[in-house]
């Protein structure tokens, strides 16, 4: 019963809003607010299995490469930069800058030295996704425990055991939280540097539908990129959450202490 | 003696990276058409600092950005408290809040340069969406974190409903709000500038757009320079803000 009353709220209201938009639209004679009916017609027609190949793989394929080389990059860096109080002293200021410089502006940059293809929207992934996961790995490092840290050291461990061993994993939920944070500038960055310029992938073709005024489309390719960014997150919780299920019973415990 | 050491090193570290890039472009390490040499930057930031339409595009990007992040820090703030004290709405609504949050707002830009063109409300369109999701799930958070028994309380001593928000509800969740709005404030900026670069519509991302469409590289790193150096002023006034307003409360207490 009470599985069923948890599935009936989950569901509930996006049926009723999905629901309203359907019913509300149907009659739309408005040019940039088809009907849903018609969207979802289009939705089907457009991202078939070739299309779906031609556009949204590539597009894929880019935000893995320059997520996986971001995390790769930052999380040694900060381990680095984390590990030496001197080396973080001098390096802060110049981290805080290119943190908050807005990562589509380095779209522009970055054509200059490599171009419009593959390489450039990699590299811009990469730009933007480094500094949160860098700079939370920096935090994460600094707060290890230091009795864990000096426990470990009396215990003869040192070196790389130290750091997979010891620092990596106490850092690990701060670094998450810097990695969930790419995830989402990961994403934003495809969609920018494919609408700046490229010959196919997800941002490509959106606006190359809107240009055409293609509207149907238009909406179906939205609507698409928002059920990418709801599956991804999903799916990074997911991998959070068994990879970090020590730290959430840590937690959990601490709070009914 | 050793507190400035610190902030030293810190300068250190800003002088090396402009030297590193006075001196790649000079000895041809990087193309300096692709990397012009630190001074030259320096000499397109004083030329742009010199020109009307420099002061005009940084206002019409600073207006963008407290528009939107007003709207959104006002709306997420009252749904947030109200979605937050109904516990059925709170139910109700968390699935579709955790459909909604993550869709990329860049993804709305093709519908936002249909409905509004390129003017301030495209731009406005896109701010708006991102910012609100930092301030209402952080309001969500700060609702559910009430002390019950404080609000047992203020509910037997027969406190009227808006007395309950006024005096219990709101005070918990204020920190909540302020680090909502200021994951908001970063986030508007980003969105602000994106959707000038990509739309076109006044502020600073047109003008990067077109120094480099006019290959005026030195103005265009200029212009990047500018935005980094906004970023980090809102991030500091932001963290300035959150501890003077809640001096009194006991996560900014506690750090002294």
């Amino acid at each position: 019963m009470s599985f069923m009353r948890k599935i009936g709220y989950a569901v509930g209201l996006p049926l009723i809003l999905f629901g309203l938009w359907f019913v509300l639209s149907s009659g739309s004679e408005s040019f940039y607010a088809p009907p849903l009916g018609t969207i979802l017609t289009a939705f089907g027609d457009t991202w078939t299995w070739p299309a779906i190949r031609a556009d949204v793989l590539p597009s894929l394929l880019r935000l893995a490469a320059g997520y996986l080389l971001a995390a790769v990059v930052g999380v040694t860096l900060g381990v680095a930069i984390g590990l030496d109080r001197r080396l973080r002293a001098t390096v802060e200021p110049v981290l805080e800058f290119f943190r908050a410089v807005p990562p589509p502006v380095l779209v522009p940059v970055i054509m200059l030295f490599a171009g419009i293809g593959d390489a450039m929207k990699v590299i811009v992934i990469v730009f933007g996704c480094v500094w949160p996961i860098l700079l939370n790995t920096v935090e994460g490092v600094r707060a290890v425990d230091s009795v864990q840290l000096e426990t470990a050291r009396a215990y003869g461990v040192t070196g790389p055991a130290r750091i997979t061993r010891v620092i990596l994993p106490s850092a690990s939920p701060q670094i998450a939280a810097g990695l969930r944070q790419a995830l989402s500038i990961a994403i934003i960055l495809m969609v920018i540097s494919e609408m700046f310029a490229a010959s196919n992938g997800l941002g490509f073709t959106i606006v190359q539908f809107q240009r055409s005024f293609a509207i149907p489309e238009m909406w179906s390719g939205i609507i698409l990129l928002g059920l990418l960014g709801f599956g991804l997150s999903l799916l990074f919780r997911l991998a959070e959450r068994r990879a970090l299920r020590w730290y959430e019973g840590l937690r959990a415990a601490q709070r009914t202490r | 003696m050793t507190r400035f050491r610190p902030v030293l090193l810190g300068a250190a570290g800003l002088a090396g990276l402009l030297l590193v890039i006075e001196l790649a472009p000079r000895t041809g390490l990087v193309d300096e058409r692709f990397l012009p040499p630190a001074s030259r930057i320096l000499a397109a930031l004083a030329r742009e600092a010199g020109s009307p339409a420099f002061w005009a595009a940084l206002g019409d990007t600073l207006v963008a950005w407290a528009l939107g992040l007003a709207v959104a820090a006002g709306a997420g703030v009252l749904a947030g408290l109200v979605i937050g004290s109904v516990p059925a709405l709170r139910a109700l609504t968390a699935s579709t809040v955790e459909f909604l949050r993550p869709i990329p707002s860049v993804a709305l830009i093709p519908l936002a340069v249909l409905l509004y063109g390129t003017g301030l409300g495209s731009t406005l369109m896109l701010v708006c969406y991102a910012a609100f999701w930092q301030v209402l799930v952080q309001v969500l958070y700060g609702v559910a974190d009430v002390d019950p028994v404080a609000f047992e309380t203020a509910r037997s001593f027969r406190f009227s409903p808006w007395a309950r928000v006024r005096y219990v509800l709101w005070p918990t969740a204020l920190p909540y709000v302020f680090t909502g709005v200021r994951l908001a404030a970063s986030v508007a900026l980003v969105l602000a500038i994106t959707a000038e670069l990509v739309i076109g519509s006044p502020g600073l991302g047109k003008e990067i757009a077109v120094a480099q469409a006019s290959e005026a590289v030195p103005a265009m790193y200029a212009l990047i320079v500018v935005t980094g150096l906004l970023g980090v002023v809102i991030n500091v006034a932001a963290r300035f803000s959150e501890r003077r307003f809640l001096a009194w409360h006991q996560s900014v207490r506690g750090e002294i």
